[in-house]
């Protein structure tokens, strides 16, 4: 069977095999026998979790270009890798630096993308991808049709299932071109986000929130996921949260990458100032809340109580013990 | 400075969406605008404008007549000229075909900075601004949530979530998405809405361009489409509801969140 080339990540902060990358794996095993390209030294647990999910072979790229210069060096080490010995497909998790990566591969390999894959199997002629089109109204299926096919894969529709080998790694000595180092990074920006407008996360409370003591618990999501506290029309009226807070069509219009709304029925008023954030989860005692027609995920449960449960979860997954991944 | 605002029309997300059938999207089917994201490239383009007084920014788009609509919002938001690259042969071109016209386009009129938003509301063709990049063979600072422009770089302002906010920079020539968190655009004044009538549009077509037809549109493109499928509700990703009790209701939205990489 051919290889399927799949990009794979650890977490920056506690160098762990990330789940999505578990979830490239699984879905690569549909199409042939998967190898993962790694940046940086293979240590034990690493190759332990790819070999765990399928991973016959783990290509490792030590350059510290590929730390130094994550999009363009990796699109570098696929470029050279798939040049080598032709891939049944190479897979990408979806996400700001994944997208990059995929388009750049897709051009030097004058193959096919797709992107916002849900779902892949195997067709007759190569891998057949369900693309989710318009915020999920549309399910298409597509297939490339030249080249090797590039998939980039929102992970998260994925259920990961693991099939043990064992894996072998192969390092990869490669070079560099001079513009792989053409972006650097600067810096790092600590500046705490506080304006609305531009905010990358926010955690808006509405009338379920119920009291001013209440939204405390909205200020303290916001603060525990590095984002911005904000309220409906309902919560400022009552004198919850201030008015410069309030998001709707009259008040700020928002487009965060998460939107977290807790007790938030989903007025047309409100939908309005936060339809075009990227991602929309909900929290609301109501199931039959309008919100839940617009939310990515939605939780079913009193505020008060989920919220709560929330933050320790989030305290418990930062703490610094190692727990074991699924 | 040459400034380059790649423009999109987009049909309507408030609308279903109507495909032919060779599963195209029909765009003068409905409603549509300009695609979001653009607007705030084109008020950007302007803000650098503002700042390098002899700046000059042009509009480019692609698509079928009726896709002219998003050169005359650009226009009115204030560039200074625009390009409409229209030929039948692009109907059904997919992200690789798509980058290699735009990126004739931007070469053929020159640029220091390529500005464009950072995804379309409704293709997935996300990956298309690194595309051009590539293609260009210059650098690409994509998802820019703040743009700076400096004497001889361009710096961005990006949050990759969970708090790591980056700064990345580059040297011109090169290519810069914008997400819609770059500042709210101003509405255009009634001057600039009367002048932008005086503005020209030139029409490209692949002839002026030196593409082969057979390399772009549907059977020029490396995707094919097997079918199109409508699904229940707006956002119908959202099948389950998260029910049970409320530890293992924060454990979902936990597991959900980290998965999207915001823990």
């Amino acid at each position: 069977m051919a290889e399927v080339l799949v990009l794979a990540e650890r977490s920056a902060e506690r160098n762990r095999v990330r789940r999505a990358t578990c979830a490239l794996l699984t879905v690569a095993r549909r199409l042939g026998t998967p190898a993962a390209v790694l940046g940086g030294p293979v240590e034990p647990a690493s190759l332990a979790a790819l070999g765990r999910f399928g991973a016959a072979t783990v290509y490792s790229v030590p350059a510290p270009e590929m730390t130094d210069h994550p999009v363009s060096a990796r699109v570098e080490a696929l470029v050279q890798l798939a040049g080598r010995r032709p891939p049944a497909a190479i897979l990408v998790a979806s996400g700001r630096e994944g997208l990059e990566i995929a388009g750049r591969v897709a051009v030097r390999l004058d193959s096919g993308i797709l992107s916002d894959v849900v779902d892949v199997t195997a067709g007759p002629d190569g891998p057949v991808a369900a693309q989710s089109v318009q915020h999920g109204a549309y399910r298409v299926e597509s297939v490339v049709v030249r080249g090797t096919p590039i998939l980039a894969v929102r992970t998260e529709h994925i259920t990961v299932a693991p099939a043990p080998v064992t894996a072998v790694v192969s390092p990869v000595r490669m070079t560099f071109p001079g513009r792989v180092r053409a972006v650097r990074q600067v810096g790092r920006d600590r500046v705490e986000p506080t304006e609305l407008s531009t905010a990358a996360v926010v955690v808006a409370g509405g009338r379920g929130v119920g009291s001013r003591a209440g939204f405390d618990l909205v200020r303290r999501l916001a603060a525990a996921l590095d984002g911005v506290p904000a309220g409906t029309h309902a919560a400022a009226e009552q004198g919850w949260c201030p008015a410069e807070m309030q998001v709707d069509q009259v008040g700020t219009i928002v487009h965060p990458s998460l939107y977290l709304a807790l007790g938030v029925s989903g007025s047309m008023r409100h939908r309005t100032g936060m339809h075009g954030a990227g991602t929309i989860v909900a929290v609301d005692s109501d199931p039959q809340a309008p919100i839940f027609e617009l939310a990515d995920l939605g939780a079913v449960g009193d505020v008060h109580r989920v919220v709560p449960e929330l933050l320790a979860e989030i305290e418990r997954r930062r703490s610094p013990t190692p727990e074991p991944e699924e | 400075m040459r400034i380059v605002v790649l423009v999109k029309q987009v049909p309507s997300t408030d609308t279903r969406l109507a495909f032919a059938p060779d599963l195209t999207v029909i765009r003068d089917a409905g409603p549509a605008g300009l695609n979001t994201a653009d607007w705030y490239a084109v008020d950007q383009s302007l803000q650098i404008a503002g700042q390098q007084p002899d700046a000059e920014i042009t509009a480019v788009t692609m698509g079928p007549a009726g896709a002219v609509d998003a050169l005359r919002t650009a226009l009115v938001l204030g560039a200074r000229s625009a390009v409409h690259i229209r030929d039948d042969a692009l109907h059904g071109s997919d992200a690789l075909a798509t980058s290699r016209v735009l990126a004739a386009a931007v070469d053929r009129l020159g640029f220091d900075l390529v500005l464009c938003g950072s995804a379309t509301a409704d293709s997935g063709m996300s990956a298309v601004p690194a595309m051009i990049a590539e293609r260009l063979r210059v650098p690409a600072l994509c998802f820019a949530d703040r743009l700076e422009v400096r004497d001889r770089t361009v710096e961005i302002h990006r949050d990759d979530g969970c708090g790591d906010r980056r700064v990345l920079a580059a040297t011109p020539p090169l290519v810069v998405s914008v997400t819609e968190r770059c500042g709210e655009p101003p509405y255009p004044r009634f001057v600039t809405r009367h002048d932008a009538r005086d503005k020209p549009i030139q029409v490209w077509t692949l002839a002026t361009l030196g593409i082969d037809p057979a390399e772009v549109g549907l059977a020029g493109s490396a995707c094919a489409v097997r079918s199109a499928t409508p699904r229940r509700g707006r956002r119908p990703d959202c099948d389950v509801l998260a029910m049970g009790d409320p530890a293992s209701v924060a454990v979902r939205v936990a597991d959900f969140l980290a998965e999207r990489q915001f823990l």
